[in-house]
């Protein structure tokens, strides 16, 4: 396979995951905006929504104040915007176009129907009530998409690759959300425990479908310890870190063998998945959740890194 | 009058009704089904089509245009029919022409014998821009310098049948006639059981076996086979990556070539690859910044030496170009009888030179009558159609011909054939021509079967799909 191939597959793996975390994030920070409100600070939730996507800056030399609709249109529809919808999309379609010949056609008309319908929507004739529809359908698109890729890819570099896009993108996602949050949302340790708390808390589990599930796996009330618990160290949690580097290590695994050669960043995600595999949350607490967490995406990035170089994406 | 249709000067030949006397025999089982159907169904399956082309991303782009407007070339339903007779003669004709063709380009990177016979003009040849000296004693790989041949196709009688052009360097459209043929049993279904329609789906294959029996070297295993094209927004990029699709061979941009120890390698993900076949999709100008246009960045450097040293094949050949060069193309029947010993099967459409004193006479005396050409154009830009040019233009591409009368040639306006089409009035007769994709390689391989290009504006000559024209299945019937 080309490098350059293997370089847009990963990278369209990621615009997909990219675009439905995005619609998850918004989704999220919507809800919160419609709760009552804290205080007199008005659309302020909308901040740590932004800082999840790390492009506060951008939307503030754009749009200045925060407001609910500038907000939803800089995520969803700004092509300025290089982590919105939009762009992701885009940017899907286009990598997709030029390695047309990897993808199946299942993938492919996935892809470039997502595209044209998302072209189709008229940002400025549409109604409030429309979002959460327009985010249900970035969910589904993305699903169906991936849906179409395990069905039909053969099993073989393609799909590593996009395995392997799709689950760094998503971890490193997961760790934004959750050192967000807790970053906005802690310091004020009086509000720890009251019901702005938890209702917060509440929306994080829902960005990621999780708060069913929690009650579930933990048989109590949402806390933020637990929360955290779940996304990073619960694998049977799809969305939390260890699950992600079960797949990424996967992944390598599968490629080192059809290569025939190990390389520096199978092990550096080996490490990466046995820390996590026998973290312990208490700990992680105590030498500090957000020290933690920008550890972990500093890795996460290196393991791309030493992906890329290690085959060739870059020629 | 200022403007004449082209349709008005003389009797035009339909593809269906010949010159009205009731429906050619071919177009029987067509012709029930457009009588039972309404032009509404028709009209419905017309936009069910669109929605599929589009869809499946079957688009091209128009130069100048955004990535948002990538445009489908529209699709008209209604198949142009080709008899097994018909299709046996043209054939013939077509294989006749391209080993022609390959002798005459042998020839002229060698020897140059049609030169010395005096059959061809010296300069028309080495002082042609489409001649690349650079070729001169080398030798590809089977004597093969066009392994992949478009060639356009009219017709403006029962059995007259003129080659327009041979387009040699590389042509394209072949994705259309697969898609066109895939999209037609896929609404119709009912149309292929009742017609006996001979297949095309295996040009892929054909395609394939092409390239293999040209690689440079012998091997154990198969060579390696890469399509290169110049990237996403180049007008046919749908095709190169569908064509390196169905053979499962890599598309290749410049940038993922290197040439290393003499040879020609692809960067993959384990390390550099060697590749022995190379199918272009680019202009000679842009293969080698090093031996051609040394500011092109689409192309590999080094590649020419490589190619010299026989290590890599490159199909088509550099300097293939002289072959379906407008001005050579005079020649044409000559060529055919000084290497093939036989007259042509296939005419040419006869054809005034302008840089003959008297051919220039008589093209400036009767423009409006005629097609006037670029030699060096290509996809109808740069021509004028005489009989519906306006004064206008006609007096603007006189002043051009006087000024380098050895820039252009000139042909009679044939009344091209109609064939029944899908337009906004309804169905209504619109003129066509036809390009069969022919592949050169150890033995030469013919899919029955072409791309049909049809004018869609009424009374216009114009095919191209540049120019707004629209495509057609076409059907090869057998036996």
């Amino acid at each position: 396979m080309l490098g350059r191939t293997a370089n847009d597959l990963f990278w369209l793996s990621r615009y997909v995951e990219r675009a439905e975390n995005m619609a998850r994030l918004i989704e999220a920070g919507y809800r919160i905006a419609l709760q009552p409100r804290i205080g007199d600070d008005q659309d302020s939730e909308w901040i740590s929504t932004l800082e999840s996507t790390g492009c506060i800056d951008v939307y503030k030399d754009k749009h200045g104040e925060i407001t609910t609709k500038n907000v939803i249109d800089f995520l969803l529809f700004d092509p300025s915007n290089p982590s919105s919808i939009h762009t992701c999309l885009a940017s899907a379609r286009r990598n997709a176009r030029t390695q047309r010949t990897a993808l199946t056609r299942e993938m492919w008309e996935s892809l470039n129907g997502s595209w044209l319908e998302f072209q189709a929507i008229r940002p400025d004739t549409l109604r409030s009530d429309a979002l959460p529809r327009i985010l249900d359908w970035v969910k589904e698109r993305s699903a169906g998409y991936r849906g179409a890729m395990l069905n039909t890819i053969l099993r073989n570099d393609t799909y590593f690759f996009s395995q392997l896009g799709t689950f760094l993108e998503r971890a490193d996602n997961t760790a934004r959300i959750l050192d967000v949050k807790y970053y906005v949302l802690l310091p004020s340790t009086n509000m720890i425990g009251t019901a702005v708390d938890t209702a917060q808390w509440e929306t994080i589990l829902r960005s990621v479908s999780a708060h069913m599930s929690y009650r579930w796996v933990y048989k109590e009330s949402y806390r933020s310890w637990r929360i955290a618990d779940y996304l990073i160290l619960n694998r049977a949690m799809p969305r939390s870190l260890h699950a992600c580097y079960h797949k990424i290590d996967e992944a390598l695994a599968d490629l080192s063998a059809l290569y025939g050669e190990d390389k520096p960043c199978l092990v550096t995600a080996k490490s990466t998945l046995a820390l996590l595999e026998r973290g312990d949350i208490d700990t992680i607490f105590q030498s500090g959740l957000h020290e933690f967490l920008l550890d972990f995406i500093a890795r996460n990035n290196r393991v791309a890194q030493e992906i890329s170089e290690a085959y060739h994406f870059t020629g | 009058m200022d403007q004449i249709r082209a349709a008005d000067l003389k009797p035009t030949f339909d593809e269906m009704n010949g010159f009205g006397q009731g429906i050619r025999e071919p177009y029987a089982a067509v012709a029930n089904w457009l009588d039972a159907l309404r032009v509404e169904d028709l009209r419905k399956k017309s936009a069910e089509a669109e929605l599929l082309f589009r869809r499946t991303g079957i688009t091209f782009n128009v130069y100048g245009d955004t990535e948002a407007s990538e445009r489908l070339i529209p699709f008209d339903m209604i198949p142009r029919i080709i008899s097994a007779a018909e299709w046996r003669r043209l054939s013939a004709g077509i294989e006749q022409r391209v080993k022609a063709l390959n002798a005459f380009m042998y020839d002229i990177y060698h020897r140059q014998e049609i030169i010395k016979a005096g059959r061809i003009p010296a300069e028309l040849v080495v002082q042609n821009s489409a001649f690349v000296p650079e070729m001169i004693g080398l030798d590809p790989a089977l004597g093969i310098y066009s392994h992949i041949i478009g060639v356009d196709i009219v017709r403006t009688g029962e059995n007259e049948f003129y080659v327009l052009e041979d387009n040699t360097r590389t042509p394209s459209g072949v994705s259309y006639m697969l898609e066109n043929r895939e999209t037609m049993m896929h609404m119709f279904p009912n149309l292929f059981a009742e017609n006996r329609v001979a297949p095309v789906e295996t040009y892929p294959d054909k395609l394939r076996k092409t390239l293999e029996s040209v690689t440079p070297r012998n091997l154990d295993d198969e060579p390696v086979i890469a399509v290169l094209t110049p990237g996403q927004y180049n007008s046919a990029y749908y095709e190169h990556a569908f064509l390196a699709d169905q053979m499962g061979v890599e598309l290749v941009e410049g940038p993922d070539l290197v040439v290393q120890d003499g040879v020609l390698n692809m960067k993959t993900t384990q390390g550099l690859c060697r590749v022995d076949v190379l199918y272009r999709r680019i202009d000679d100008d842009f293969l080698d910044p090093l031996t051609f246009d040394p500011s092109s960045v689409l192309g590999v450097p080094g590649l020419f030496d490589v190619y010299r040293a026989g290590n890599v094949t490159i199909v088509n050949a550099p300097g293939a170009g002289i072959a379906d060069d407008k001005a050579i193309y005079c020649y044409i029947p000559e060529i055919i009888e000084f290497y093939m010993g036989r007259p042509p099967i296939l005419q040419n459409v006869p054809t005034y030179n302008c840089r003959k004193t008297d051919s220039l006479k008589y093209v400036i005396e009767h423009m409006p009558e005629l097609v006037v050409k670029e030699v060096h154009g290509s996809g109808g830009y740069g021509m004028l159609v005489g009989p519906t040019a306006t004064r206008a233009e006609i007096e603007d591409f006189r002043a051009r011909v006087k000024a380098r009368p050895e820039n252009y040639i000139a042909q009679p306006t044939l009344a091209l054939s109609t064939c029944p089409t899908l337009v906004e009035e309804g169905i209504a007769p619109r003129h066509l021509d036809l390009r069969p994709f022919v592949l050169v390689g150890d033995e030469v391989r013919l899919v029955p079967g072409g791309l049909t290009r049809v004018a869609l504006r009424k009374g216009s000559l114009v095919v191209n799909s540049s120019q707004g024209g629209g495509t057609k299945d076409t059907w090869v019937l057998q036996d």
